[in-house]
């Protein structure tokens, strides 16, 4: 099932500059899975090394944080938007 | 070198939203279309901190459809520091999620806040000028 995936700019470049991505999968981590070994560019982008989401990206399901949902285990429905946002984040220290 | 183009009636809303939040770091977004600013979106300060800032991820969601449903997108983010220059810190820098973004500092620092805009690439800032329409 092709579940929407749409991708800020910062990482656009890895996907031929598309802001909107379709990828198989049943669940986030799968469907980040898909969208890897269609875009490889993107694969350490927001998965880290040890296989979970980096700190520094936030994945919404619809409108809800996969963090307080199943993160990558999180299951995806047909008709569902994920989103896929930058942490922004700073301080004057 | 880059520019940021905005009304004052945007430079007048992240000002206020700064005073606002006052003595606490102010954060929102910019929407646009590159270079041109065409709205703000104040967001929570998931921190609560006078010294540092995280943007509210579900705010952030928001303005993102927001620009969106309006044929934008977002092209930068502004934050203030109560205490300190209109220039990014190191953790600014260390932070900075986007290299096409622009960076807008709102400094209540004297009694005239200062606005500032950057450009931060590969750890690198480069100020901008910011032109008001
Ligand atoms: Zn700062």
């Amino acid at each position: 099932m092709a579940v929407e995936i749409r991708i800020p700019t910062v990482l656009r470049p890895a996907v031929a500059g598309q802001s909107v991505v379709k990828a198989e999968g049943g669940t986030i981590g799968e469907l980040l899975g898909s969208l890897a070994r269609e875009y490889p560019a993107i694969a350490g982008q927001v998965i880290g090394s040890d296989g979970a989401m980096h700190r520094f990206v936030n994945i919404y399901l619809n409108d809800d944080d996969v963090r307080y949902l199943g993160k990558l285990d999180t299951k995806v429905a047909e008709g569902d938007v994920v989103s896929i946002l930058p942490a922004v984040a700073g301080g004057s220290d | 070198m880059g520019v940021l183009k905005i009304s004052r009636e945007l430079i007048t809303r992240m000002i206020s939203h700064a005073l606002d939040e006052y003595p606490l770091e102010a954060c929102g977004l910019l929407g646009g279309d590159a270079e041109l600013a065409k709205e703000v979106y104040p967001a929570r300060n998931d921190a609560a901190s006078a010294r540092v800032y995280t943007l509210n991820p579900l705010d952030h969601l928001k303005a993102d459809r927001a620009a969106e449903a309006t044929g934008h997108e977002i092209i930068g983010v502004y934050h203030s520091h109560t205490h300190s220059e209109a220039y990014p810190s190191q953790t600014d820098v260390a932070q900075a999620p986007d290299p096409s973004w622009h960076y807008v500092l709102v400094s209540l620092k004297r009694t005239q806040p200062v606005v500032r805009s950057y450009r931060i690439v590969a750890g690198t800032i480069v100020e901008e000028d910011v032109v008001e329409l």
